[in-house]
C-alpha cells in the first residue's frame, strides 16, 4: 500500500537540495560581494567596555566614582620572542608572572586577546606606550576601577571582581568574556544591569596578517558604548560616616530609614573596611585578609546577621493588643505571670509599661492575644492564637523578605505553631511553656533592618514602606527611573498605634532610653537587651523622630554591649540629630561614644591568641 | 561464525562506504577548522576536535560491530523497553545534568559526556516503527494516528524542557514516515501552508493585513475560478472559509507568540533572516559570517587548510554545528556539491532499501533514517546558507562530537542489519 508515495516524498526532497545548491551557487559563483571583501580580509570584533555607573547619595555627593586606567591584553598568537628582562623591568612584573599568564592565554585561545595586566594609571601609561612597539601581541584597552571618594559604606555597596567561573559559563548570551569584571556583592551586584551599561563593538578588518584595515562596511555595524546608569540613592553620607565613627570599637550595625518613603538613609556594618581594599590590583590579597578577621568584616550585617529583638517587641506586642482589643491603653495586668514583678507602677497601664519596660505586663498581654478570638471574643486554643499572631507581625516584616535592593537579605525566624511541634512535640506545649517569646526572647531572628524597618512602621502609624537604598537609577537625578516599592500595612488602627507611641515618647523623656535625647526634637524609642548563648548581651535600640512627622526611623545595634539604652541609645541619638539638624556640636559626646569598646567574643579569643 | 558471513554478505556496502566517505569529510573539516597555520599541531593530537574525533570514530567502528552482532529481532521486539527507559533518562538528565549555557541536555560520567537527546530519535523511531507495524494498525484511523503522534511527541518534549529545541525539532522528520504509511497528504500540505504563512508572518510583521489581504484574495479567487459553478454549494463555502479563518487565526497567533513567547534572542535568531541588520552582533553575526565564509569560497575554494573566514573564531561553532561552512570556503562550490551529492545519494539510497523491505517494521524504520538525516540537512545547512534560523543541530557523520556521531552511527547500522536480513529469515 501506498508505494508510489516515494515518489512526492523524493520529490519534496530533491527540490529542496536543488533550491540549497541555487543558493550556494548565487553565494559562492554569482554573488562578488563576499568574495571581494572575504577573500583579503576578515572581520575582528572589538568590544569597548563603557564606564561603570556611578552612585551619589541624597545630596549628589558622590560615594561611588570610577578612575580610568589601562589593562594590557595578548593575543599570544602574534607575540614574538622577546626579552623578557627588559619587558619585567618595564612593568614592574617578575618572570614567572609573565610566564603563567602566557600559558593562561594560550589555554584560553591563541587568537584571541586575554587580560595580562590589569589597571596601569595613566602616568604608568604613558612611561611604556613609546616601548610597547618592541612587544607585538601585547595591545591596551582603556579601562577603570572603583574609587570610592565617601571612603564609607562599604558593606553595602559591595564590590566588583573578575567574573566567577560558574557565572562566566552559565551565561546565556555571550556577555562578559574571561576575566571582565562584573559585581560580585552589594549594590554593585544587585544593580549590575544598570550600572555596567552597553558595550559597544565594532567590527575591524584585518588582512591575512592582522593588520587593522578600517571598519567593516564602513562602521554600518559598529555600535558604540553607552555608559552605566547612575545610581541615586537616599544616603546621607554625612550620618553614614558618622555611624563609622560612632561605632569605633564596636560590633554591629545601624540601618536609619526615611519612613515616608523607605529609603535608606544610613546602613552600617561594623567592623566594616575600607571599600577601596576590594578595588584594584591588590583584590585577592585583601580580600583573603579580610576574611579572615574574626569580626567578619565582609558579612553585610544589616541584612543578613540575626539576633533577638529583644524588648523592642513589646511595641508590637502592644499595637497587636490594642488592636485585638484584648487590652486597652488603660489596662493595668499585673501578677500572674513568670516574670519577676519588680514595682507595682510598672504594671499600671500601657505607657509605663513600656516606659519602663514591663516583662511581666507584656507576657499578659501576649497571653490574652494568643487565647483569645478577634473576631468573636472567644477562647481559642494557644495553637490557632499563636497562627493568628504570626499573621500579624509577618504584617510588621517579620519572618518575611522585606525587598531591599540589596542581595542575600535573610528572612528570618519567628515563633511558629510547626516550631514548636517540633520541639516539644505536637500540642505538647502551652503559652507558659513558651511565654518567653512576649518580651522578643526566644525563637527569634531579626535582622536589624527589620528593627528599623519597625521603627519605621511606629513612626508611620501602620504601615512601611519597601526599604530601599536607591532612589532612582539613570544619568540624571531628575529623570531616573524609580526603584519599585510598594505599602505594606498592618491592619491595625492607626489610633492604636499612637498609643504606642506615647508610651516610645515617654521611653525617651524619662525611661529606659533618655541616652537617645536631642535638645528640641520629640523623639520617641524603645530600648531592648536580646540574649545571647555565646557571652555578653546584645544592645538594642530602635527610636524615630520627630514624634510629629517623622523624618528618620532608626535602629541601632551593638553586639556584646549589654544593656540597650547605655550602648545603642546614645549613637541611635547622634545620627538622629546629625540628619535633622545637619549637625551635632556635641563633640566631647562624640568622643566618649567612641571611646567605649565593648569586645566581642570572637575578638576576645582572638586577642589572646596574639 | 554463520552469522558473520551471512552480515559481509547482506550488508550494503554502498551505503557503509558514503558513510565512510562523509566520515572522512567532516573528520578532514574539523581539522581545517581547528587548525593554527602558527601553530600546527597533527590531526591525530587530542588537544584539538580532530583528534578526539578520530576517537569518537574508533568508537564508532566498536557501536557499529555490536550493533551488526546484535540479532535484529532485538530492535523490534525491545522497542517498547527502550523507548520507556529512554523517557526515564531523559525526565532524569534535566535533573541531574549540570546548566550549560542554559541548556541541561548533557549527563557526565568522569571525562565522558552525552547528551541522551542525540540517541532519542533512534530509540523513538523504532518504537514508532513497531507500533506502525503492528497488526490491524493504521495511520488513516485517527485513534491509530494519536497514539503515533504521542510516541513522536513525549520525547522532543522532554528535549525541550531540557532547553535543546535544536534537537527537538529534528522529530518533526517522522511526519514523513507518517505521510508514507498512508497519513492523508492534507497534513503534510497543512504542514507546508502554515511554515509558508509563519515566514510570511514574520516577513511581514508590521502589517499583517497584507497576509490576510491576500488569503481573502486566494479564497475568493478559488471560489471563483477553481470551482465549478455546481461545486460552490454551502458546505465547500463553508470549508473554504473554515480554512481561511484558520489560516487568519493562525498569523495572528505566531505574530502573538512571536511577541510575547520568545525570549528576545530567539526572536532575533528569526528576525535576522528576513533582515540580518537586526541583530548585526549577536544572531546576524553568526549568520553573516557564516555566509561571507561560505560565499568566500568561490568556486574552487580557497583550498585545504587556506581558509581564514573558518579559522579564529569568526564563524561560531565552526567545527559542530557549522563544518559545513568550512567545506564551503576551502572546497568551493565544487565541494558542497560533492557533500550534499553525496547525502543525497545516501538518502534516497535509503528510501530505495526501505521500500524494498518486507516487513513493515524495517520498512516504516528506513523510512525514519532517511527523513531524520533528510532534516539535519535541511536545517543545518539552510542554517549555514541564511535560509533557516541559527538551530543548534548538527550536520549528519561531519560535525566534530561524540554524541552525535555515535548516535547517527546507531540510527544508520541498526537499518543496514535489519535490510541484511531482508532475504533470509521470514
Amino acid at each position: 500500500m501506498f508505494e508510489n508515495r516515494k515518489f512526492p516524498i523524493l520529490i519534496f526532497i530533491y527540490t529542496i537540495g536543488a533550491i540549497y545548491l541555487l543558493r550556494l551557487f548565487y553565494l559562492q559563483v554569482l554573488d562578488k560581494d563576499y568574495r571581494s571583501i572575504g577573500a583579503l580580509n576578515s572581520v575582528r570584533k572589538e568590544i569597548s567596555i563603557p564606564l561603570r555607573g556611578q552612585i551619589y547619595d541624597r545630596y549628589d555627593q558622590l560615594i561611588v566614582a570610577n578612575e580610568e586606567v589601562y589593562d594590557m591584553y595578548v593575543i599570544p598568537q602574534k607575540v614574538q620572542p622577546f626579552d623578557t628582562l627588559s619587558f619585567c623591568n618595564l612593568f614592574k612584573i617578575d618572570k614567572s608572572y609573565v610566564d603563567s599568564m602566557l600559558v593562561l592565554a594560550r589555554d584560553y585561545s591563541e587568537v584571541r586577546a586575554s587580560l595580562f595586566l590589569r589597571q596601569l594609571s595613566k602616568q604608568e601609561y604613558s612611561g611604556v606606550i613609546d616601548a610597547m612597539i618592541q612587544y607585538p601581541g601585547f595591545h591596551f584597552e582603556q579601562s577603570f576601577y572603583r574609587t570610592y571618594p565617601g571612603n564609607s559604606l562599604a558593606n553595602a555597596l559591595g564590590y566588583i571582581g573578575e567574573i566567577p567561573k560558574r557565572k562566566y559559563e552559565e551565561q546565556e548570551e555571550e556577555y562578559y568574556r574571561k576575566g571582565d569584571y562584573i559585581g560580585l556583592s552589594g549594590l554593585e551586584q544587585y544593580y549590575e544591569l544598570e550600572l555596567r551599561g552597553t558595550r559597544g563593538s565594532r567590527l575591524v578588518l584585518m588582512n591575512s596578517k592582522g593588520e587593522d584595515k578600517g571598519s567593516y562596511h564602513e562602521g554600518r555595524y559598529d555600535t558604540a558604548s553607552v555608559i552605566g546608569n547612575n545610581l541615586y540613592t537616599y544616603i546621607d553620607l554625612g550620618v553614614q560616616q558618622l555611624a563609622d565613627s560612632l561605632f569605633r570599637g564596636k560590633v554591629g550595625a545601624v540601618v536609619a530609614i526615611e519612613p515616608s518613603t523607605g529609603g535608606i538613609i544610613a546602613i552600617g556594618s561594623y567592623p566594616t573596611y575600607d571599600p577601596a581594599l576590594l578595588s584594584g590590583r591588590e583584590f585577592s590579597k585583601n580580600y583573603r585578609e579580610l576574611e579572615k578577621h574574626p569580626d567578619l568584616p565582609l558579612n553585610n550585617r544589616p541584612v543578613s546577621a540575626f539576633y533577638r529583638p529583644g524588648s523592642t517587641f513589646k511595641l508590637v506586642q502592644g499595637a497587636i493588643g490594642l488592636g485585638d482589643g484584648v487590652i486597652t491603653p488603660g489596662t493595668s495586668l499585673s501578677g500572674n505571670s513568670k516574670f519577676s514583678t519588680h514595682s507595682g507602677g510598672e504594671t499600671a497601664n500601657l505607657y509605663v509599661a513600656i516606659q519602663k519596660s514591663s516583662n511581666p505586663y507584656f507576657d499578659n498581654v501576649l497571653r490574652r492575644i494568643v487565647h483569645n478570638d478577634p473576631q468573636t471574643g472567644r477562647a481559642i486554643p494557644v495553637s490557632e492564637g499563636l497562627r493568628k499572631w504570626n499573621e500579624q507581625i509577618i504584617n510588621f516584616g517579620f519572618g518575611r523578605k522585606l525587598g531591599i535592593d540589596l542581595p542575600n537579605e535573610t528572612t528570618g525566624i519567628i515563633p511558629t505553631v510547626e516550631r514548636y511541634d517540633r520541639i516539644y512535640g505536637k500540642d505538647q506545649w502551652r503559652y507558659s511553656t513558651i511565654y518567653s517569646i512576649s518580651i522578643g526572647e526566644g525563637e527569634y531572628g531579626v535582622n536589624v533592618l527589620k528593627l528599623a524597618n519597625m521603627a519605621a512602621v511606629f513612626a508611620n502609624r501602620g504601615y512601611w514602606i519597601t526599604p530601599h537604598l536607591v532612589k532612582n537609577t539613570g544619568l540624571d537625578p531628575a529623570h531616573g527611573k524609580a526603584t519599585p516599592t510598594e505599602i505594606h500595612k498592618t491592619n491595625i488602627d492607626i489610633r492604636h498605634f499612637e498609643e504606642v507611641v506615647k508610651g516610645m515618647e515617654l521611653v525617651v523623656q524619662s525611661g529606659t532610653g533618655r541616652a537617645s535625647q536631642i535638645k528640641g526634637v520629640e523623639v520617641c524609642g524603645k530600648t531592648g537587651t536580646s540574649q545571647n548563648a555565646k557571652g555578653k548581651d546584645h544592645a538594642i535600640f530602635i527610636a524615630f523622630a520627630p514624634k510629629h512627622n517623622p523624618k528618620i526611623a532608626v535602629a541601632v545595634v551593638v553586639e556584646n554591649g549589654g544593656y540597650g539604652g547605655r550602648a545603642s541609645a546614645p549613637i541611635a541619638g547622634m545620627l538622629m540629630e546629625k540628619f535633622l539638624k545637619g549637625s551635632h556640636n556635641r563633640e566631647a559626646h562624640k568622643e566618649a561614644i567612641m571611646n567605649t569598646r565593648y569586645t566581642t567574643v570572637a575578638g576576645r579569643s582572638q586577642t589572646q591568641v596574639q | 561464525m554463520a552469522r558473520e558471513i551471512d552480515i559481509k554478505k547482506g550488508l550494503d556496502w554502498t551505503t557503509v562506504w558514503i558513510y565512510i566517505i562523509l566520515l572522512i569529510i567532516g573528520l578532514l573539516n574539523i581539522y581545517a577548522a581547528v587548525y593554527n597555520v602558527d601553530n600546527p599541531k597533527p590531526i591525530y593530537s587530542l588537544d584539538h576536535n580532530a583528534g578526539k574525533q578520530i576517537m569518537f570514530m574508533g568508537l564508532a567502528f566498536v557501536i557499529i560491530m555490536i550493533t551488526l552482532f546484535i540479532d535484529y529481532k532485538v530492535y523490534d521486539t525491545f522497542a517498547y523497553i527502550f523507548y520507556a527507559v529512554w523517557i526515564l533518562i531523559l525526565i532524569l538528565t534535566i535533573f541531574i545534568a549540570p546548566e550549560i549555557k542554559g541548556s541541561r541536555s548533557w549527563l557526565r560520567f568522569g571525562g565522558f559526556q552525552f547528551q541522551p537527546a542525540e540517541l532519542a530519535k533512534t530509540i523513538t523511531l523504532l518504537a514508532l516503527a513497531k507500533y506502525l507495524s503492528t497488526q490491524g494498525v493504521i495511520v488513516s484511523k485517527f485513534i491509530h494516528l494519536i497514539k503515533a503522534c504521542l510516541i513522536i511527541f513525549i520525547p522532543p518534549a522532554i528535549i525541550v524542557l531540557q532547553n535543546e529545541t535544536g534537537s527537538a525539532l529534528a522529530f518533526a522528520a517522522f511526519i514523513i514516515i507518517l505521510y508514507r504509511e498512508g497519513l492523508s497528504g492534507v497534513f503534510p500540505a497543512m504542514f507546508l501552508t502554515f511554515v509558508a504563512l509563519f515566514v510570511l508572518a514574520l516577513v511581514f510583521e508590521d502589517q499583517l493585513w497584507i497576509i490576510i489581504l491576500g488569503l481573502a484574495l486566494l479564497a475568493v479567487l478559488f471560489w471563483y475560478l477553481f470551482l465549478k459553478r455546481y461545486d460552490r454549494n454551502r458546505q465547500n463555502l463553508q470549508r473554504v472559509v473554515g480554512l481561511f479563518v484558520l489560516f487568519t487565526g493562525f498569523v495572528l497567533a505566531v505574530d502573538f507568540a512571536f511577541n510575547n513567547v520568545f525570549a528576545p534572542h530567539q526572536q532575533n535568531r528569526i528576525r535576522v533572516l528576513v533582515n540580518p541588520d537586526v541583530d548585526p552582533l549577536g544572531a546576524g553575526w553568526n549568520i553573516s559570517q557564516s555566509k561571507l565564509a561560505i560565499g568566500s569560497g568561490g568556486l574552487l575554494g580557497k583550498g585545504y587548510l587556506q581558509g581564514t573566514q573558518t579559522k579564529f573564531n569568526f564563524v561560531p561553532e565552526q567545527s559542530t554545528d557549522f563544518i559545513f561552512c568550512t567545506v564551503g570556503e576551502e572546497w568551493g562550490f565544487v565541494g558542497v556539491f560533492v557533500v550534499i551529492a553525496l547525502y543525497f545519494i545516501l538518502i534516497t539510497r535509503i528510501f530505495n532499501l526501505a521500500e524494498k523491505q518486507k516487513f513493515k517494521f524495517a520498512r516504516i524504520y528506513g523510512y525514519g533514517v532517511a527523513s531524520v538525516l533528510f532534516f539535519h540537512l535541511l536545517i543545518n545547512i539552510g542554517m549555514t546558507i541564511g535560509l533557516i534560523p541559527i538551530i543548534g543541530i548538527p550536520l549528519p557523520f561531519m560535525s566534530y562530537g561524540g554524541s552525535s556521531l555515535l548516535s547517527f552511527t546507531i540510527l544508520l547500522f541498526i537499518f543496514l542489519k535489519l535490510d541484511a536480513h531482508r532475504s533470509y529469515k521470514v
